[in-house]
């Protein structure tokens, strides 16, 4: 096939969602269905905490938010296929960056509102101040 | 009017026989340091392909992270009106997740069949996909009819504004998704599995496996946390 090599040959860099041409699939699809059964165990964990009360009440919205963090993951390495390796260095770059953004976008929002909310003039003293 | 070669001339002629130059080797170890221009070539184009437009979610995800802002700001600004607890119905939900999860997942071995140059195998399992994407837009279309139909619509309070926005835009993009996913199939089926068909069914993997990491925050931070307060 030409072209081939240039688009598949070996290279020292990989795309997101890379994954090896050639071979019979298998390992690919093993790698599939390892990430599929983490993800649906770790959905069901989700589900199954919110609706329980076996969790400590304050403990549950930390613990939804550590279980949806290492979903995330897995369906980063399992299904999205960005490692940790040299080939992926620019792949995981972008990420970080991507991740730090979005951390200062909610954290620095929440943070922000909460202090407003918190220092303003409760609503009824206002509309009178207004009259 | 000469005045001697212009700074742009100079930097052509730099970089075609200076270091940067294709093909240059300055330690002797058979392979270039620099990637991209050097000896070794540029990366392959679906190598560029990819991590452009991995770079293109991830400003995607930089959006969400505004919409998920302005409403973990809004949640509790419910103005008198109905609250997530009274509103979300978590059954239909987990249907939701379990079809974008699967969606995902028979995705994935549609690219595995397509790498494999398999036509009948990708073109079922792609349409699999777009089956559970259907079933998905549709539980999500019925939920935000039934909420406008008892009053619980955008207009309500602050906080179904932010909820309407943030999950409305991730419905929008599973619809565009499939409409692309479509036009994916009708392009492998026609054109056959050639090098820039098969970057576009990566960007496309990509795009879908994407939107279920969004649903992942989604369902956590609206449904879970916002039936639970």
């Amino acid at each position: 096939m030409s072209g081939h090599d240039e688009e598949w040959g070996e290279h020292d860099e990989a795309a997101p969602g890379d994954e090896h041409a050639g071979g019979s699939g298998f390992k690919e699809i093993q790698i599939y269905l390892l990430g599929l059964l983490l993800a649906v165990g770790l959905t069901v964990a989700s589900f199954w905490i919110a609706g329980s009360d076996l969790v400590w009440g304050p403990g549950i919205p930390a613990a939804l938010l550590a279980l949806a963090v290492a979903q995330i993951g897995v369906h980063l390495v399992f299904f999205l296929h960005i490692t940790s390796g040299p080939e992926n260095t620019n792949n995981t770059l972008a990420l970080a960056f991507g991740v730090l953004i979005v951390l200062l976008v909610v954290v620095g929002s929440v943070w922000i509102m909460a202090h407003l909310n918190h220092n303003m003039m409760p609503m009824d003293q206002l509309m009178k101040m207004q009259k | 009017m000469s005045h001697g070669p212009t700074p742009s001339d100079v930097a052509a002629v730099y970089l075609q026989q200076g270091p940067y130059a294709q093909g240059h080797d300055p330690h002797g170890h058979g392979h270039a340091e620099a990637r991209g221009h050097g000896a070794g070539g540029p990366a392959p184009k679906r190598v560029i392909v990819g991590y452009g437009f991995w770079i293109f979610l991830l400003s995607d995800i930089v959006m969400f992270s505004g919409f998920f802002a302005a409403y973990a700001v809004l949640a509790h600004a419910t103005a008198g009106g109905p609250t997530g607890r009274e509103l979300f119905d978590l059954k239909r939900v987990g249907i939701e997740t379990a079809c974008l999860l699967a969606s995902s997942f028979t995705c994935g071995l549609g690219y595995v069949a397509a790498l494999q140059r398999k036509q009948l195998q990708t073109q079922f399992w792609m349409f699999v996909t777009g089956l559970l994407g259907l079933v998905f837009v549709i539980l999500e279309v019925l939920e935000f009819y039934e909420m406008i139909v008892k009053g619980a619509g955008p207009g309500r309070s602050a906080f179904l504004s932010a909820f309407f926005a943030l999950v409305g835009c991730h419905g929008l993009h599973v619809t565009i998704g499939g409409l692309w996913l479509a036009t994916m199939m009708a392009q492998i089926w026609v054109k056959g599995f050639k090098p820039q068909i098969m970057r576009r069914l990566l960007c496309f993997n990509l795009f879908w496996h994407a939107l279920d990491i969004i649903w992942v925050a989604l369902f956590t931070i609206v449904y879970l946390l916002g039936a639970g307060a």
